[in-house]
Order: structure tokens, then C-alpha cells, then sequence
């Protein structure tokens, strides 16, 4: 994913200004930065979420548009409503709407592809229970699934560990990592530094601009810490 | 009574307890959706909107000499000023909240129908009389021809809502999600609120514009009380719609003076209260599980 002079105002004032960045294919790609640095912000424009005052997104070499099909998004687990009358089961089949329309029949096979997903997130034993009764983990577990039910190429996750606990974070990371042995390329955005380095390969360092761009080993140092999050605090590399 | 319940009073008893069920069958489903999309109130400030343009198209009908209470007109005048109503709220809500939008237009335009509703019957202009009716519903003097267009338009509403149900229901989950699918949110938005309007004009001379909103709420927030699935909790709106629009309509038959829109909207809430105590999503069964 290629992004080129992308900026994006909000009434406040300009969120991101000029991004020009490349998401590496094949690669795991951490976004991180402190609050408000547009993390979240840069994920909605590449995803025309939110409108863009500049700038283009291009996705495997096309217009993200036509590319759409090979793009997954899980977006915070915040900015839903658990509430929602669905049960997990649902909440996966609804990332095959592409396949379905709105016509459509749930063949079996599509059903079959909604259920491996939950079982790659350890969640085929909560298929039918309603999301509202999941605990947070398992919430964030069945965004993935639905998201890995679209058998995308790239994928978008926003803080896909936030508020998560140790077991779903680990099993998130393998199913990341498998996502990777295959070949295809992650993007998440991401607020744990300790953890950088041992879950990514490539960090995007962002304070409403590019900050600093590459392998983890180069772009993510003490250098590139203080001048994404200032000076004002303590900013080590994690040991 | 139990005459008009069984159908056995009348023959228009009998339609008119036809054309309130099925109108409380497509307020209920409809109202699933718009419940879970978080857009109740929008519905209430549309129903309202409508007023004005009942009025003015009482007006332009009797200037045409025709006696002004034909019902198609007065539902093309009412869907005229809903839709403007309409994009008074969003105009209003890009730069205020949603809520305020809706309180400012709804009472507006109420009070711009009343206005004209006042001119319009001291002036003597055409044959006003009943035009009141469509503030509270006036079912019993409703027609054969008036039940053909409840039950014609209620089958549209329901086929376009069975249609859309899926990415309806993806919406109103996960908008942000859907969008990324490349689902069109803001057509599907316009859509289900164009289906409100249909149920807001069907509902006009059965419960009336001020009580319409009920009609589409409580049987949502009723069949949530029942159930954790979409398509479900949309199967008890409609069903609960549907019986209570039967059976107030039965009722206000058996006894002339009692309103259907009121009688039905309380038969409403009675089923809700119901399932409030008796449903696993009630009161009852969350203190049993410590929720």
C-alpha cells in the first residue's frame, strides 16, 4: 500500500499533513505515536472512512477502490456496540457480505469459511453465544475472525490488543504471524512500545507527519522515540 | 367485542382491524431496524414534519375543487414537507448535535401544520371535516380503498426491508466496517429512512402522526427484550405491531369513542411491560444473573 501527500483536517485543525509512506508487502507494519498523532486517523483515510483534503491511496497498485476486496479492516473494538443482537457466528459471516450481496444465500461453504475463521482465533466453542456475553478478548477474537473470514491480502487492524488480556494478545500475534508466513501484509496500529520488536518487523513512527519509516532495528531507536513523543519524557528503546 | 375481534362485527370492523394489523406488522419490522440504527427519533421528527404538508395539499386539492381529502394527495403533500424536514435535521445537525435538530424541527413544523390546520377550518375552505383525524388516527372512518393502499404500500416497505435486512443490519453494527466493505452507508441510511416515511404515510389515518413513533419503537425494544438475533428481534416487532394494531382496532370498533392510534400504542406498551418482566432480557432475569 503506497500512501502520497495524504493529509486530512479536521475542524480543529490539520490531523495528519502529508503523509507519503509505503506499507511493505508481506511485512508486519506497527503505527505507532502518541495520542491524537492520527494513528487511528491515517487507517480511516487509506480506508476513505474519513475524508482526505489531499492526497492518494494506492493499494497493490490500483486505486483503493478496485482494491477493496483484497483489504480487511478491524477497527477498535470500542467503536462498536456489543448490545447488538448478533451472535459471534454472525458478526464473521458478516465479513463475507461481498460474496453474499444483500440477496445472496449463506451457502455452506461460505458458513464452513466462517466458522474456520473462529476456529483460527480459538473461538469455534463461542460461536453461537451472543457478542454482548464475550469478555473483551474474545470480542477483539471475533473482529478478526471476521476480518480473516474475507481471505484478504492486507490487513488493517486499530490497536487490535487494546484492553485485551495476555492469552488473546498471544493468540492474536500467532494468527498475525500466520497471516504473515503466508505472505500477507499487516498494518495495526499499535500502543505498547516493550512490545514492538517482538511482534513487528517494519514501524511507521507518526506525529501527524512521518516521523520515521522502516525495519524496526533502523527506524525504531531513541532518536525516532523522542521526536515522535517529545522530549518530555523518559524514551528508551525496550531492552 | 369479541365480535370485532373475530371479525364478526362488520364488515368494516373487519377491515379496518385488517389494515391495522398490517400496518403495526411493517411499523414493527421497520422500527427493528431503525431501533438498532439508532434513529428513533429521527422517525418521530419526520411523522411530525409531515403536518404542514397534509394542509397544504388539503389546500391545493380543494383550490382545485376537488373536496381536499383524498388520500393519496394528502400523503404526497405529507411526504413533501417530511423529506424537507429531513434534511432540515441534517442540515442542523452537521453544526449542532442531532438531538437539538430534531426538538427544533419537529416543533416547528408541528406548529407551521397546526397553523395551517386552523386556517383552513375557520376559513371553511373545502370540507375539512375528519382532517383532525390524521393527528390521532381516525381508523373507523377508514375505506376499503384506504385499506388497498395501507396493505399495497406495506407489502412494498416489506419486500424493499427484506431485501436491505442484511446490509441494514451490517450498518447498524459496525457502519465503519460496512464502509470498508464498500457497502453505500449513506444510501442505505436514506433508504431505511425513506421506509419510515412509507410507514409514517400508511399510518396517517390508523394511529396518526403524533403517535406513529410508538408504533415503530416499543415493538423494537420489545422483541429486543426476546431475542439476540437480528432477524429475529425484526419477527417480534412486526408480530407485536401487528396484534396490537388487530386488537386496538377490534377494541376502538367495539367501543366508538375510544381512538385507535391511543387505544393501540397502549397495547403496545402493555406488551412491552410484559416482556420486560417475563423475557430473558428483562428485569427480572438480569438480577438472577448478577447483570
Amino acid at each position: 500500500m503506497t500512501v502520497r501527500g495524504l493529509t486530512v483536517s479536521y475542524a480543529e485543525g490539520r490531523a495528519l499533513e502529508n503523509i507519503d509512506m509505503r506499507f511493505a508487502k508481506g511485512a508486519m507494519t506497527a503505527i505507532v505515536g502518541p495520542n491524537g498523532a492520527g494513528k487511528s486517523t491515517l487507517l480511516k483515510a487509506c480506508l476513505d472512512l474519513v475524508p482526505r483534503s489531499a492526497g492518494d491511496v494506492q493499494v497493490f497498485g490500483a486505486d483503493f477502490a478496485s482494491m477493496r476486496a483484497r483489504v480487511a479492516y478491524v477497527p477498535q473494538r470500542a467503536a462498536v456496540d456489543w448490545d447488538f443482537p448478533a451472535r459471534a457466528i454472525d458478526v464473521v459471516l458478516m465479513g463475507l457480505y461481498r460474496e453474499t450481496g444483500a440477496l445472496g444465500r449463506l451457502t455452506l461453504p461460505l458458513r464452513r469459511r466462517a466458522t474456520e475463521a473462529l476456529a483460527r482465533v480459538g473461538m469455534a466453542d463461542f460461536a453461537k453465544r451472543q457478542i454482548g456475553a464475550l469478555s473483551g478478548g474474545q470480542q477483539q477474537r471475533v473482529f478478526l475472525a471476521r476480518a480473516l473470514a474475507q481471505q484478504a491480502d492486507l490487513y488493517l487492524l486499530d490497536e487490535p490488543f487494546a484492553g485485551v488480556d495476555a492469552a488473546t494478545e498471544a493468540a492474536i500475534v500467532d494468527v498475525l504471524h500466520g497471516l504473515r508466513a503466508e505472505g500477507r501484509s499487516i498494518v495495526a496500529v499499535h500502543h505498547d512500545l516493550a512490545t514492538v520488536p517482538a511482534y513487528f518487523d517494519r514501524v511507521l513512527m507518526l506525529n501527524r507527519r512521518v516521523i520515521a519509516e522502516g525495519p524496526v532495528a533502523t527506524a525504531f531507536t531513541d532518536a525516532t522515540l523522542a521526536a515522535t513523543y517529545g522530549t518530555a519524557l523518559p524514551h528508551k528503546v525496550p531492552a | 367485542m369479541w365480535a370485532a375481534l373475530t371479525l364478526q362485527a362488520g364488515y368494516n370492523a373487519a377491515l379496518v382491524s385488517l389494515g391495522a394489523a398490517i400496518l403495526g406488522l411493517a411499523a414493527g419490522a421497520v422500527g427493528a431496524f431503525l431501533y438498532l440504527r439508532r434513529r428513533a427519533l429521527v422517525s418521530d421528527a419526520m411523522a411530525h414534519a409531515t403536518l404542514p404538508g397534509i394542509g397544504l395539499a388539503f389546500l391545493a386539492m380543494a383550490a382545485l375543487g376537488g373536496d381536499g381529502r383524498f388520500l393519496p394527495g394528502l400523503m404526497l403533500g405529507a411526504a413533501l414537507t417530511a423529506g424537507l424536514g429531513l434534511i432540515c435535521v441534517q442540515a442542523i445537525s452537521h453544526r449542532l448535535s442531532e438531538d437539538a435538530a430534531i426538538g427544533a424541527v419537529l416543533s416547528t413544523f408541528y406548529g407551521a401544520g397546526i397553523v395551517i390546520l386552523t386556517v383552513i377550518q375557520s376559513a371553511g375552505i373545502g370540507r375539512p371535516a375528519g382532517l383532525e383525524g390524521v393527528l390521532l388516527g381516525q381508523a373507523s372512518a377508514m375505506l376499503a380503498s384506504d385499506v388497498l393502499v395501507i396493505a399495497c404500500g406495506a407489502a412494498v416497505i416489506l419486500a424493499v426491508l427484506w431485501a436491505l435486512r442484511r446490509p441494514f443490519a451490517m450498518v447498524a453494527f459496525d457502519a465503519g466496517h460496512a464502509t470498508g466493505l464498500g457497502l453505500p452507508v449513506r444510501a442505505l441510511d436514506a433508504a431505511l429512512l425513506a421506509l419510515t416515511l412509507g410507514v409514517v404515510l400508511i399510518g396517517l389515518q390508523v394511529v396518526g402522526l403524533i403517535l406513529i413513533v410508538a408504533l415503530l419503537i416499543t415493538p423494537a425494544a420489545t422483541g429486543r427484550l426476546w431475542s439476540n438475533r437480528v432477524g429475529v428481534v425484526a419477527l417480534i416487532a412486526g408480530g407485536v405491531g401487528a396484534v396490537a394494531g388487530y386488537i386496538g382496532a377490534a377494541l376502538s370498533a367495539a367501543a366508538p369513542d375510544l381512538p385507535t392510534g391511543a387505544v393501540t400504542v397502549l397495547l403496545v406498551f402493555a406488551i412491552f411491560a410484559a416482556s420486560v418482566i417475563a423475557a430473558p432480557r428483562g428485569i427480572p432475569a438480569r438480577w438472577r444473573h448478577g447483570r
